[in-house]
């Protein structure tokens, strides 16, 4: 990483592509950027506007016309309390599979797999009909449970491949030394796992504030998060861009701004130890 | 250490999984058999396999196959070829690269419903959109993506979304590749291409199956773009599976045809999960 690059033709070639293709992929989110500072008609106006004088007026419209703060707090308490319930269920699952390994330990991890490969769509009504009978219907708790169940599969597939790394003598070691479980738990496991609990958080955090499907179907002006809110605003005629601009930028902000700085930590763990 | 304790710190997860998966199953099974629309209640009783006949003659049901097959298969091709090139074009260090990998992940973080509109609005509109713009500034005719190439439309947004997980996951795979066999290759007079067809890719063999096996699991089930952006259309031209039961399910509200398609489904991921778990046990099981 310390390699210093001293200039070459080949390496200005090298910068200006990747800088090319970067500005390339980037380019319609910075563009959402730019429109939510625009007025409507400064939004479709042909040419399209690089630059004018930005305006804020957007975002006081959006919070008025559909409480964005009552969203975002539900897209908040869902991930984060989804997230916090899957790692407390997935843990102690990934510690026994990668330390106390049984000869059905692959079909297992293998089977909770499939049970993510399965559409969301094809438990749809048996999971509405549920939800509605037990007035889950709406409401935070529900989609936490379903956030949650639907993370833990790739919950446990992450963590199961952080502990796979960590050389079972370790604890062994820790355990002839006379500690007791929750020494060996506490001083031993936790710091070595730490990186792979936060990588799993992480990237847990990032799908439920980003899922979609179950919050556009069991969840509505109460329980709504942010991304049902957005979807609301697909209505066909599609002349209020800078709006929509809007309030896509204050759904996606958090969650993107949070991203670039656990980039490094998330992508360790998404390698599934396939990668060191 | 006895062997309860190890059952014991799996069941809670087992077992909540276990439920998730059986439940709705089982329900699905019985829903599939009865008639069992939500707007006509009056109408009950066990019908056997009608609904399935249902769902599988509905011309809708065979294009729904092919397009969850061509948006999977589209989207895990350009991930992976266009995520390698970029992995390997920002391997080496060059002047911004830090920022370069912000702005290339970003898109990952976008949840769907916004990429969604984004594309559907500011990129494809065929009169303001910037893809418009592009397309008249080179004299061309605008294209209106999403009624002339719905499904080509959602497979770029699908992609945009997903090929900065590829990037990064090569570029991860890459960062680890032994500098000093680079170094040597180089001296002995390896070529670059050489170098990639002998070296790069080779170490990205790995990566490549986690990238299928994430994506694929995410991308059977792509439903929100399609939800916010063609509603499926124009016709069934961008109906994929998940989004066909979902138009039975909750547009025409008939519950017993709905869950039909989701045995169908199942069916298709259980194939995609035998194909995978031959591949993916292959490359991971090291």
């Amino acid at each position: 990483m310390s390699r210093a690059p001293t200039f070459t033709p080949a390496l200005a070639v090298r910068t200006v592509a990747a800088w090319l293709v970067t500005l390339i992929l980037f380019f319609p989110l910075g563009w959402l950027v730019l429109t939510a500072f625009k007025t409507e008609l400064q939004a479709i106006s042909v040419p399209p506007l690089l630059f004018f004088e930005p305006t804020l007026e957007n975002f006081r419209e959006v919070q008025e016309r559909s409480d964005y703060l009552l969203y975002a707090r539900n897209s908040f308490v869902t991930s984060v309390a989804s997230t916090l319930l899957g790692l407390a269920l997935a843990a102690p699952a990934a510690y026994s599979m990668a330390f106390f390994k049984g000869p059905h330990t692959k079909d297992v991890l293998m089977w909770m797999l499939s049970t993510k490969m399965m559409p969301a769509v094809g438990a749809l009504m048996p999971i509405y009909v549920l939800a509605q009978k037990s007035a889950l219907l709406d409401t935070q708790l529900g989609l936490v449970i379903v956030f949650t169940l639907s993370n833990l599969p790739i919950m446990v597939w992450m963590l199961y491949s952080g502990y796979k790394d960590i050389p079972p003598e370790i604890l062994e070691a820790a355990r002839m030394d006379g500690a007791t479980l929750w020494q060996e738990f506490r001083q031993v496991l936790l710091p070595l796992s730490l990186g792979g609990l936060a990588s799993t958080g992480l990237l847990c955090l990032v799908l439920s504030w980003n899922e979609a499907f179950w919050s556009l179907t069991l969840s509505a002006a109460k329980a709504g998060t942010l991304a049902a809110l957005i979807a609301s605003y697909s209505s066909p005629e599609g002349l209020f861009w800078a709006k929509l601009s809007a309030a896509s930028l204050m759904a996606i902000a958090p969650i993107v701004v949070f991203g670039w700085f656990s980039q490094k930590q998330l992508v360790q763990g998404l390698t599934f130890g396939a990668v060191k | 250490m006895n062997r309860f304790l190890p059952r014991a710190l799996m069941a809670p997860a087992v077992v909540t999984l276990f439920l998730w998966m059986i439940v709705p199953l089982v329900m699905t099974l019985y829903f599939s058999v009865i008639r069992y629309n939500l707007m006509q209640p009056e109408a009950t009783g066990f019908i056997g396999l009608e609904n399935f006949e249902y769902f599988i003659t509905d011309p809708s049901f065979s294009t729904s196959v092919v397009n969850t097959l061509l948006l999977l298969g589209s989207v895990i091709l350009i991930t992976v070829l266009m995520g390698t090139g970029i992995a390997l074009l920002i391997d080496d260090p060059f002047p911004g690269r830090g920022l370069v990998r912000i702005l290339l992940i970003s898109p990952f973080f976008v949840m769907p419903t916004v990429n969604a509109l984004l594309w559907k609005h500011m990129m494809m509109n065929p009169i303001y959109g910037v893809l418009a713009q592009v397309w008249m500034f080179f004299g061309a005719q605008p294209v209106d993506w999403l009624t002339d190439f719905p499904l080509l439309s959602v497979i770029i947004m699908v992609s945009w979304q997903w090929l900065p997980f590829a990037t990064l996951i090569f570029i991860t795979s890459l960062q680890s590749m032994d500098r000093d066999q680079l170094e040597a290759s180089r001296m002995d007079g390896a070529t670059y291409l050489q170098q990639l067809r002998y070296l790069y890719l080779p170490h990205l063999g790995r990566s490549v199956a986690v990238v299928v096996m994430i994506e694929m699991i995410f991308l059977l089930s792509v439903f929100a773009e399609i939800y916010t952006t063609t509603g499926g259309g124009p016709g069934d031209a961008s109906t994929n599976m998940a989004f066909l039961i979902f138009k039975q399910a909750l547009l025409n509200f008939d519950a017993g045809v709905a869950s039909a398609g989701a045995l169908f489904a199942v069916v298709l991921a259980n194939i995609a999960a035998a194909f995978l778990i031959r591949m993916v046990g292959k490359n991971l099981d090291k």
